[in-house]
């Protein structure tokens, strides 16, 4: 092709391809292959395609989630681990307008935190969570969390979770779902075009029902941990769609409106 | 000011707060408290967006709190000894975060579910810090219900002037006895100064964060390093006390709350006896009024301290006062509270 050519062709192309305004120009931190980063990005560009990012407010604890406020270009509050769901629902009652959403791992949500998250369901607080669901605690060291599948080795479960000692993994989005409060409950995931494509229709949903005051929203994300399961992230996709997704189906669990 | 009023303390307490624009208030119900808690579900004014939560736990209200105060709106929570122990980690935080909010503890006899009496055993959790981390919380100690709603007004001024939460330490006797009280008037909540670094949406300015992380030493230093620093400037400017007859007393004795409101009457008995009783009554519990102790303590042989605990404010008096002096402790527990005449018996083994 000649240099016109070139030059001409290159006039014509559109960028398709951009960072969110939501997020800010800082490179995530995350682990290779971890399913934040896709997560965070979605979440932005729900914020960008809503047009709230002058109106929304982020909350995020402690854990992976820590540097939320570092990478989105939004107000961020970092509650204490496991009171995401009171924060943001404090938040919430505080300014109605704002649109307020809580980002909570499994250890903060499913754990430390379930009185508050499951209260914060039940009273239908107009807010929007999403619940990362990696299936142990990531960042203090691969601990097993309540969401640790039976059989599976952590740090803390190293001959493998047994029900005998631990119980079964906790299903925080079927038990939410039981009570009258919440919207909208759905468990999604990220390892793939299709799902990523599903996720981001999930997030939008849930961030209008917060608009139009419909009440609680709740994502749970099926979410991938390489490092801490032991595997690359392609064998780490396939864990979520041979294990996990055994244990916690994907799809919309309510919707009420 | 504005209208007198027959009220209880708790009452008095719930409705200066609200005159002092406080819009936001979470609580979980405890007994002596509850009643600060019932006026707030009924006299939060719905019209400008108040909001009364009963939160699902203590560390759910003191959470909300935490979510509240950030987007800068006036925020309160209320409740008693085992309560406060529970908000302790949403008070670290909120300290952390320079996040200004009124906690108030209606303290009631320890350790453990104790009592629903009226004790001052929660001194050191509140002005020592109750959570984890290097932090301080300003505390104010009224001794009657009138000065409960004044000091109340006070807390939301004070705790928005220097960005940190402030903690009313009364007792369940101060919560539930009744007296007229002279109500501040109502704040216009537009009136406040604005808080330019609350999350209240970004729009258009830079993004703001509030949280209490630093990752790196030398990060956290500088951010407690400011702390401390802020924590200096609130006791130069923010100690205060009460003064009765300290001018030539035989001896001097300190004690806050409900025990210095006691003590007047133990002043009276000692001046039919001839006996100059002074009284020391700090106000601010943190920052303690040490130096003006210190002055005082050099006019006396003893500084007799009395509380509703085992000893605990006197550790801060002997700490203050000149080591030469007797510095002796007398204390009731377990929601006894102290007879005039019997401190008075305490105060003439030093005459």
């Amino acid at each position: 092709m000649s240099e016109e050519a070139v030059a001409e062709n290159t006039k014509e192309m559109k960028k398709v391809f951009d960072r969110p305004e939501s997020l800010n120009d800082q490179q995530f931190s995350y682990c290779p292959g971890c399913h934040h980063g896709v997560i965070n990005r979605l979440i932005a560009e729900a914020i960008d395609e809503l047009g709230i990012q002058d109106t929304t407010v982020g909350t995020a604890p402690v854990g992976c989630s820590v540097f939320l406020y570092k990478w989105f270009d939004i107000d961020v509050i970092q509650p204490a681990h496991g009171r995401v769901s009171a924060v943001a629902t404090g938040a919430k009652r505080a300014r109605p307008d704002l649109t307020v959403f809580a980002y909570q791992g499994d250890g903060d949500f499913a754990s430390i935190g379930t009185n508050n998250s499951t209260h914060a369901a039940n009273r239908g607080e107009n807010i929007t969570t999403f619940f990362i669901n990696n299936t142990l605690y990531g960042m203090t060291g691969g601990e097993m969390a309540p969401t640790t599948l039976i059989g599976q080795k952590t740090t803390t479960t190293p001959q493998g979770r047994t029900a005998k000692d631990y119980g079964y993994p906790i299903k925080m989005s079927e038990m939410l779902a039981e009570l009258d409060g919440p919207t909208y409950i759905t468990r999604q995931a990220v390892y793939d075009p299709k799902r990523i494509d599903k996720a981001r229709t999930a997030i939008k949903k849930a961030f209008r029902f917060q608009m139009e005051d419909e009440g609680y929203s709740l994502i749970e994300f099926l979410s991938a941990c390489p490092i801490n399961w032991g595997m690359d992230p392609v064998e780490a996709n396939e864990r979520i769609k041979k294990e996990v997704e055994e244990v916690y189906p994907l799809g919309d669990i309510i919707e009420r409106s | 000011m504005g209208e007198k009023k027959l009220m209880r303390g708790n009452e008095a307490i719930a409705e200066a707060a609200i005159r002092a624009g406080c819009r936001n208030y979470f609580a979980y119900p405890i007994t002596p408290q509850a009643e600060l808690l019932q006026w707030m579900a009924e006299h939060m004014p719905e019209k400008e967006n108040g909001t009364f939560l009963q939160a699902e736990s203590e560390i759910g209200a003191i959470s909300m709190v935490y979510g509240a105060a950030s987007t800068g709106e006036r925020t309160m929570t209320s409740s008693s000894s085992p309560g406060i122990s529970l908000k302790q980690e949403g008070i670290s935080y909120l300290a952390g975060s320079e996040l200004p909010a009124v906690i108030v503890n209606i303290m009631r006899g320890g350790p453990g579910v104790g009592n629903i009496q009226p004790a001052q055993a929660d001194y050191f959790q509140a002005t020592k810090g109750g959570g984890h981390g290097d932090y301080r919380l300003i505390v104010l100690a009224p001794s009657t219900v009138p000065e409960a709603a004044e000091l109340t007004f006070e807390a939301f001024n004070l705790a928005d002037e220097y960005r940190n939460p402030v903690i009313l330490l009364a007792d369940g006797m101060i919560g539930q006895m009744m007296e007229p009280v002279e109500l501040p008037s109502p704040v216009d909540t537009s009136d406040l100064q604005p808080k330019p670094w609350a999350t209240t949406g970004t729009d258009g300015r830079d993004s703001n964060t509030i949280r209490s992380f630093a990752m790196g030493a030398e990060a956290l230093k500088s951010i407690n390093r400011d702390l401390q620093g802020k924590y200096e400037n609130i006791k130069k400017a923010e100690t205060r006390y009460e003064e009765i007859g300290v001018d030539d007393p035989d001896v001097l004795l300190v004690a806050f709350g409900t025990v210095a409101r006691i003590a007047r009457t133990t002043r009276r008995l000692a001046e039919e006896q001839g006996i100059n009783l002074g009284i020391f009554r700090p106000i601010t519990l943190w920052p303690f009024p040490g130096d003006r102790l210190a002055e005082l303590s050099k006019k006396v042989d003893t500084v007799l301290t009395v509380e509703m605990n085992a000893g605990q404010m006197v550790e801060d008096v002997r700490l203050s006062v000149n080591s030469e002096i007797n510095t002796p402790f007398y204390g009731e527990q377990g929601g006894v509270v102290p007879d005039p005449g019997r401190i008075l018996q305490e105060v003439k083994k030093y005459v």
